[in-house]
This record gives structure tokens, sequence and C-alpha cells, in this order.
């Protein structure tokens, strides 16, 4: 165990190598502590996909030091890795990844499948957790009955039903309308305020400007981090 | 924040409906492959389902009928000539401790059968004419289907029962005093008409006639040519090693005893070799519905890999993964299995209704057939399961 007690992400001298001599990472330095909202800005390429992925830990450095939420991701093997995003971490994607034909409901249990909950607690979470987001009308609908902006909360109430440390959030409003982002962003703020730890990933500035931390990305590095005055 | 991370454990229903799930969002897919295995394991259960109820209708007619008949007629001589049989052969029978009941026809060589005396004399329609002692129907279990059979009066005149294809070949339907025929140069009435009778089937094509009639219309020189004899059903054995010398004292070598009832079980022997063709046709099937399940495996992980990928980020382990589409494959093997063994009994019910049979499905065939189905199921399932939980996480949601 290393990193401060407060921080939930420790990177240190994180590099990703790809196959064929890309480095999506370089020598990344970060510390996101908990409760804190950070967004993750730079074009694409930058290696902020990447970055998302390791924080996430779907993907692990070739160098440098990853700490999540206290563990190591390096010591862990794959089934602790599984465990570890099961119970602590969530995902929003940008393409929402809901299954197709599935109530709401059933999309939003999903969630806590690999935590060993049963079906009905798993239901009765989920139901809260689309309360939550706004959605609590909507538990019987399935995907395709559903706006846009809706199948992106639902897959929110998926990410934040296990009430994970950290929410990692990739692209979340970039299938949808102005209008749309908006409330989305509005209802991640909301969930922050609870004491949520998040990061966004986005290569809008616009999106970035809501959040209070705003690390900018470029060429796999570090080019910017900069909190709000204020947050 | 030091605990131990474990990997939560999915239920056998949380594998079911994860398993389930898959299926459900491609039904066309989905029953178009288990066709396939349907179809080969409904031809295995059908093919063991019907040999098998032809074999249980075999035994309830052998129950009805009884092995306890024993045939004996002349064969040849040392010469190769045709032997005949001492005039006192039945009665020597008889005699036999062990033996319950006797009985005997003589062919009269001679007498032709014909509808009619227009009928030119070549066209005698191979309707053996028999002299038949009174007492055969009980020996060999002949029913009479209209009339009367030969008694103690109408066998001593020219009256005539004729077999069951004997009456269909000469157009008779029923028996009566104005139906007559002319045999052996002279009409004589028909009195009755036999059913089929299955351990002697050579009566169905016979022209039955009185032992004493024969000899004074017919020229029968009395001497039998086939002894009928219901033995003790244990002693079968023991009176068939002693028939042919008390039939014929003389020449027992010329003298052939047969058992009917064997000639119903080979007959049913000889079907089994055309069932293990036809079951290895089944396996075919089978086998080629298998390689569909794992070619629909195959794709369907290639087109899950962002489920895959969601999954994974969910904090599915790779063994999650394997075990979620092994059990798409088992399940939809099953899906198939269970309607093949449905299927199959089905055409088999079908199929013994129409002949009259008994249906017997053997339990070993449904347990076998749902067995194979699994294993196939595995094996089908094994190779994309294991490609499925291979796929880095990354990957998997990289390519949407």
């Amino acid at each position: 165990m290393s990193g401060r007690a407060e921080a939930i992400v420790t990177l240190r001298g994180v590099g990703r190598d790809y196959p064929g001599g890309v480095a999506a990472l370089r020598d990344v330095d970060l510390d996101i502590d908990r409760g804190e909202m950070v967004a993750v800005v730079g074009p694409s390429g930058s290696g902020k996909s990447t970055m998302l992925n390791v924080m996430g830990t779907l993907d692990r450095p070739t160098t440098g030091k990853s700490v999540i939420d206290g563990f190591e991701v390096a010591g862990l093997s794959d089934r602790e890795l599984s465990a570890l995003r099961a119970h602590r971490i969530g995902f929003v994607f940008q393409q929402f990844h809901l299954a197709p034909g599935v109530p709401a409901l059933d999309n939003v249990a999903d969630g806590l499948l690999y935590t060993g909950a049963s079906l009905r607690q798993r239901r009765e979470r989920a139901a809260r957790a689309l309360e939550r987001v706004g959605l609590g009308h909507r538990s019987t609908h399935r995907p395709h009955e559903l706006s846009g902006g809706e199948q992106q909360r639902t897959a929110i109430a998926r990410a934040v039903v296990g009430e994970p440390s950290l929410l990692l959030a990739d692209e979340p409003t970039g299938a949808l309308d102005s209008h749309a982002g908006e409330s989305l962003m509005r209802l991640l703020t909301e969930l922050n305020e609870s004491g949520t730890t998040i990061v966004v990933i986005t290569h809008e500035r616009q999106v970035a400007a809501y959040l209070p931390r705003q690390v900018s990305m470029l060429d796999g590095q570090v080019v910017g981090d900069r909190t709000a005055v204020g947050a | 924040m030091t605990t131990a991370l474990r990997p939560g454990r999915l239920s056998l229903r949380d594998v079911l409906r994860v398993g389930g799930h898959g299926l459900r969002a491609r039904p066309l897919r989905v029953v178009l492959s288990a066709l396939g295995i349907a179809i080969g394991i409904a031809a295995m259960v059908a093919v063991v389902g019907i040999s098998t109820s032809s074999r249980a209708e075999l035994n309830r007619l052998l129950d009805a009928l009884g092995t306890n008949l024993l045939t004996a007629g002349p064969g040849s001589t040392l010469f190769g000539e045709e032997a005949t049989l001492p005039n006192d052969a039945v009665a020597m029978v008889g005699r036999i401790g062990l033996v319950e009941s006797v009985s005997a026809t003589g062919k009269i060589a001679d007498a032709k059968v014909y509808r009619s005396d227009k009928i030119p004399p070549a066209q005698s329609g191979g309707i053996a004419t028999l002299a038949a002692r009174t007492d055969l129907p009980d020996v060999v279990g002949a029913t009479v289907a209209s009339g009367t059979w030969l008694n103690d009066a109408t066998a001593q005149y020219p009256a005539v029962v004729l077999g069951a294809k004997a009456a269909e070949h000469l157009g008779i339907a029923a028996a009566g005093p104005d139906m007559q025929i002319w045999l052996g140069g002279q009409w004589v009435t028909v009195v009755g008409i036999l059913n089929p009778v299955p351990l002697a089937p050579e009566l169905d094509q016979a022209s039955l006639v009185g032992w004493q009639a024969g000899r004074r219309y017919l020229g029968f020189d009395g001497s039998p040519t086939t002894i009928y004899t219901r033995t003790h059903p244990d002693k079968v054995e023991t009176v068939r090693g002693v028939l042919a010398a008390t039939v014929n004292p003389a020449q027992p070598n010329e003298v052939e005893v047969s058992r009917p009832s064997d000639a119903l079980a080979a007959q049913a022997a000889a079907d089994v070799t055309f069932t293990g063709l036809l079951l290895g046709l089944g396996a075919v099937a089978l086998l080629v519905g298998g390689i569909g399940v794992a070619n629909t495996m195959v794709i369907s992980v290639l087109e899950r890999r962002a489920e895959i990928g969601l999954r994974r980020s969910l904090g599915a382990t790779r063994g999650q993964i394997r075990v979620q589409f092994l059990a798409e494959a088992l399940l939809l093997s099953a899906l198939g299995g269970g309607s093949g063994v449905l299927l199959g009994s089905a055409v088999t019910a079908v199929y013994a209704s129409l002949q009259g049979w008994p249906t017997v499905v053997p339990a070993w065939v449904i347990g076998g057939g749902i067995a194979a189905t699994l294993v196939i199921g595995a094996l089908a399932g094994l190779y994309p399961a294991i490609r499925a939980a291979r796929l880095a996480p990354t990957e998997a949601l990289a390519t949407t």
C-alpha cells in the first residue's frame, strides 16, 4: 500500500507502450483525492482513454506504478483486478453499452452481477439507483424506448449502483445533444456532491469547464493541471 | 483498505440467466442452430424408439401366440428325393409325454384350386390344397374370419376352409352354402375363411379340406406333410430333440423340425443391422448440428466483443466470461436436444400407432440423447468460450 491515505488514484511515472512502438502514455504522474471531480481533457490520440483504462485497471501500465483505491495494480492477479472493478470502480461509456431488449432495471442490476449479491438485492439496489438518476418511472422500459440522455442516465445508474469509490466516465456526453449533455453533467455533479469521486474523460472544453479540476493531456503526457478557484 | 479482493461467485441461476440472455437476443439464429442438433437427436430417438416398439410388438405377439409350437415335415432322402412321413406319425408324436397337443396337414399334390370350372387349368394361382385334421386350429392358434372350421361332419364331405390370402386371391369375402370353388375337378363348398395365422403362414395360402374327404374325393394318400405340436413351454427343446426320431423312427434324418416363433424372432434380429445404419446417420446429423453450434458461438463471440468488454469492466473474471459462453452453448444444444427427444418420441408414437404397435421409447435413449447433446454443447462451446475469456478488456471495448 502506498500513496496518501486520501488519494484514490496515484500514478507515478506511468507509461503504456503498445506493440509497434506506440507510447500511449509517457511518464505520467497524477494524484486524485477522494471526493474530487476531475476532467481529463485532450484531443483524440492524446492518451486520455489509455489513462482511463489504466485508472480503471482494464489495462496495466508497462512502466511506473499505479495505485487504485489503495491497491497497487502491478501486484494483483486478473481475478483480483476483476474484484476491484466489481466492488470499487464504476464505468460509463460514450456508447452506453446497455443490453438491448433488457429493461432498464435489469440493465442497472447487472452492475452488481459480479459482486456476489443475490438477484433480489441487485434489483432492489437497482431501483434505488434509478431513482437517484431520476429514472424511477422508467425502470420497465427497454433501452430503445429511452432517449439518448435517459440511456446514459441508465448507464450511470449501473455504474453507481455498487456505490463505487471511483466513477470513470469516457466521453459520457459524446453521443448526446448539448441539452441532454448539460443535464447529464449536472447529474454527475450531484453524484460527486454526495461523495463519489468522478473522473470524466472528454475532448470538449465546455464539458471540462464544468468541472472543478482539469487535467490536460497531449501526446501521452500531462501538460496541464488546473484547479478552479473556489472549488 | 487492506481487505482481500475476492471476486463474487455467480450462482447457478445467474449463470443460466446470463447464458440465456445471449440466446434471447437472437432467437432466429438460436432456432436454426438448435434445429441441427434437434434433427440428429430426433433421428436417433426415432430409430431406436421404432425398433424397440417393433420388438415390443413381437414380444407381445409371441406371448399371445406362444413359443411352444414345433413343426415337423419331410425333408429329403439321402438320394435327394422328397421324403414322406409315415402315416402313423401323428399318433406317435401324441404319445410323447411332454406333448400337449398335436395336429397335422397333408399336401394333396394334384388337387388344384380355381374360382370356377371356366378358368384355364394353367391359372391355378399357387393355392395349395391341404388335408387338415379337425384339431388344427387349436394347435396353431388359427381363428375363423367367416363361416366355421371343419367339424367331424364337414370333414367327411367336399367342404373347404380357405386361408386368408387364398380367399383374397380367389375374391371370396364370406363363406356360405352357395359359395363354391372348383377344387381337384369338382365343386366344393367354402364353409369357412381363416384369419391370418402368424405362426403357420403356410396356411394363409392354402385351401383346407377334411382328412377323410381328402382321401375319399381327392386322392390323398394319408401321409402327413406338416405335423404341428404344442409342448410343455419349458420342455420345447427336449421335445425338439426327440421329435424327428418319433415322427420317423426308421429315417429320422429325413425329418425337418422347426420352431416357427424362432423365424419371427430372426426376422426382428435382421432389422438390427438396418437400425445400426440409421443410428449412424443420426450420429452424423448430430455431429453436423454440433458444428453448427460451434459456428454460432464463434460468431457470437466476435459480435459481442463490446458486451465482453463491458462485463469485464463490471468486474467479471475471465472464468466468469468463459462460463457464460459455455453455458450459452450448453443451453443452445440442450434446447436442440430436448426438442429432438420430443420430436423423436412423437415420430415413434405416430409410427407405432399407425402400425398398431405399443409405443416404447427406452429411458436410456432419452438419457443418452440429452447426455450426447450436453457433451456436444460443451465441446462446441469450449473454444469460443476460451477465446472470449482471453480477450483483453480494452481491446473488447475499443471495437465499437
